[in-house]
């Protein structure tokens, strides 16, 4: 069974809003209506979005690091919206994992975002139903576009390929690599939700130089004539030897 | 949780409706065993349309709550997991119950059907009014039902909350049974007065225990958890817009602690003590009920609005933690 997801990764996501941006682009383009907005250019504007990216501070001054984190719905494995909903509307595919919400079907009752922990559903102002990330549902399968463009609108917008996208359930995908190599994991695992997007955990970057390193050790000038030490523009062993 | 009055009006009208409906039905029963003196078929189809009433508001009063009310129709098709699903299919199962026990009393068709062992006859009312009985129970159940389910609303996810709809629904249901007797002369004040002051100080001992109980909660899910990043010391710094959204509209109550505090002692005292008092007042003294037993009733229902208010307010849904910051 194929369970499409993304994998987002928290170490080399800057924050830019690209993907949120990308998605509210295509997603209010798309033939299943718009993402409507209110007050857009007013005082307290507010409107639909699918993908939000949060900063958080972690550590205390001057300690701290930036995590930069982005959210949209999680396409769980057990979704707590699907079996709530009382039409039917909110559903997850079998064939690709995906979940989705009927237009057609919805009553706009939002007893499926209370049931989902994440608060990656919104129910659009003016369309009056729910609405949620279709992981780029029109884009993945359209004939439309190039294969190699057939992605999610967030993961092709990301700059710095933090958006990973594929099947989880296939282990050999870029995305189980992903989880598998790099400490992947879920949000709050505590509800049994089993969400298919995981998330990759931040890494320490360190590069440790040592001096020898920078001035080579085995510069026979240098060892010869520790001080003082010869002048830049002094020939060197360097300048001299052709290796 | 933003406390909607759509939502809170329909389970406190439903709940009052359901509630006399039993107070109707018990009165009949008890009086063909005969504890009770007869009401007569006037008083109980005459109170089958106030329950009715009741009913039909509530279900008003829940269409406001949805964006597409022309649909609502599809909402009774996920019956086997939706317990929403399961609600509006009972309710107007009851509705139809009800309104066939007050129209068998209304037109007097009232013929036995046989009789039980010690010449207990079988009626067509009793045998509606029992059917009826049941799906006001199973009302409760399948209303409370729509927040206990959700396990991750920890305060609701309890079978408290089962308890105090039937049983709040219940007592405000006896109360204005035991106004509407009063009203309409029928020797069965003391009857419904009492289940009424019964119900009520049952209804305030099983609230009390679950504001106990919600005090105490200790959220399982956490900003750690949140965002999976181990660290004790995270702080939100930005929630990613700074307009408001739907996340921040639905989930927050955006009031008061204080007010909050104050809610809880206004439901306190209006749903229970007040009308217990009075109630009290009516059974013990030869005061003239009339009046005193409205205002129970009146009283009683602005608590149950309360408490539903607090109800909806004091759950604190996890994704809350995602917004903590505006910028």
């Amino acid at each position: 069974m194929t369970q499409l997801a993304l994998v987002i990764d928290l170490n080399v996501c800057v924050g830019c809003h690209a993907c949120v941006t990308s998605c509210k682009e295509w997603n209010t383009s798309g033939d299943a209506g718009p993402l409507v907005d209110q007050n857009p250019y007013d005082a307290d504007p507010t409107g639909t979005f699918f993908n939000r990216v949060q900063s958080f501070e972690v550590g205390e001054y001057p300690n701290t690091e930036t995590v930069h984190f982005p959210k949209s719905c999680l396409h769980c494995e057990e979704p707590p919206c699907v079996p709530v909903c009382p039409t039917g509307a909110s559903y997850k595919r079998e064939s690709d994992g995906i979940v989705l919400v009927d237009y057609d079907k919805c009553i706009g009752c939002k007893y499926c975002s209370w049931a989902c922990p994440y608060g990656v559903r919104e129910v659009d102002a003016e369309r009056k139903v729910m609405t949620k990330c279709t992981l780029c549902v029109d884009r993945i399968y359209n004939e439309e576009l190039p294969e190699w463009d057939r992605k999610p609108a967030c993961v092709r917008a990301c700059p710095t390929n933090a958006r990973l996208y594929g099947d989880i359930h296939d282990p050999e995908s870029v995305v189980s690599k992903a989880i598998r190599e790099a400490g992947g994991y879920q949000l709050m695992p505590e509800w049994g939700t089993k969400p298919a997007n995981h998330y990759l955990p931040r890494r320490k970057t360190q590069l440790t130089i040592r001096e020898d390193e920078v001035e080579r050790a085995d510069n026979p000038l240098k060892i010869d004539s520790q001080l003082p030490k010869p002048g830049q523009d002094e020939p060197s062993l360097d300048d001299v030897t052709s290796w | 949780m933003h406390p909607a009055f759509s939502v809170i009006f329909l389970t406190t009208l439903i709940g009052a409706g359901q509630g006399l409906f039993l107070g109707l039905f018990g009165a009949e029963a008890l009086s063909l065993l005969g504890v009770l003196p007869p009401p007569g078929s006037d008083f109980l189809a005459l109170g089958s349309a106030l329950a009715l009433a009741f009913l039909v508001l509530g279900l008003v009063a829940s269409f406001f709550h949805l964006g597409r009310p022309e649909r609502a129709w599809r909402t009774a098709t996920k019956w086997r997991t939706s317990w929403l699903s399961r609600e509006v299919i009972v309710l107007p199962a009851f509705m139809g119950m009800v309104f066939l026990y007050g129209a068998a009393h209304a037109f007097g068709f009232n013929p036995p059907l046989g009789t039980l062992a010690g010449d207990i006859p079988i009626l067509p009312t009793m045998v509606l009014g029992a059917i009826g009985a049941l799906l006001a129970i199973v009302l409760y159940v399948t209303t409370a039902m729509i927040y206990a389910c959700i396990k991750f609303l920890q305060e609701w996810h309890s079978p408290l909350t089962v308890v105090n709809y039937t049983v709040l629904g219940a007592a405000n249901g006896f109360t204005l049974a035991a106004a509407y007797a009063a009203w309409a002369g029928v020797p069965l004040v003391p009857f419904m007065a009492t289940v009424a002051i019964v119900l009520t100080v049952l209804g305030l001992g099983t609230r009390s225990a679950s504001l106990m109980r919600n005090a105490r909660i200790k959220s399982k899910s956490t900003l750690q958890t949140a965002i999976g990043v181990k660290h004790p010391k995270i702080q939100q710094k930005s929630q990613g817009f700074m307009g408001g959204s739907f996340n921040t509209r639905e989930f927050f109550h955006h009031m008061s602690a204080a007010f909050l505090r104050g809610m809880k002692w206004i439901f306190l005292l209006g749903a229970f003590v007040i009308p217990a008092i009075l109630l009290l007042v009516v059974l013990v003294t030869r005061v003239d009920p009339v009046n005193l037993l409205i205002a129970a009733f009146v009283i009683q229902y602005l608590g149950m609005v309360a408490e539903r208010w607090f109800f909806f307010a004091q759950a604190n849904h996890p994704q809350n933690i995602y917004y903590q910051s505006v910028a």
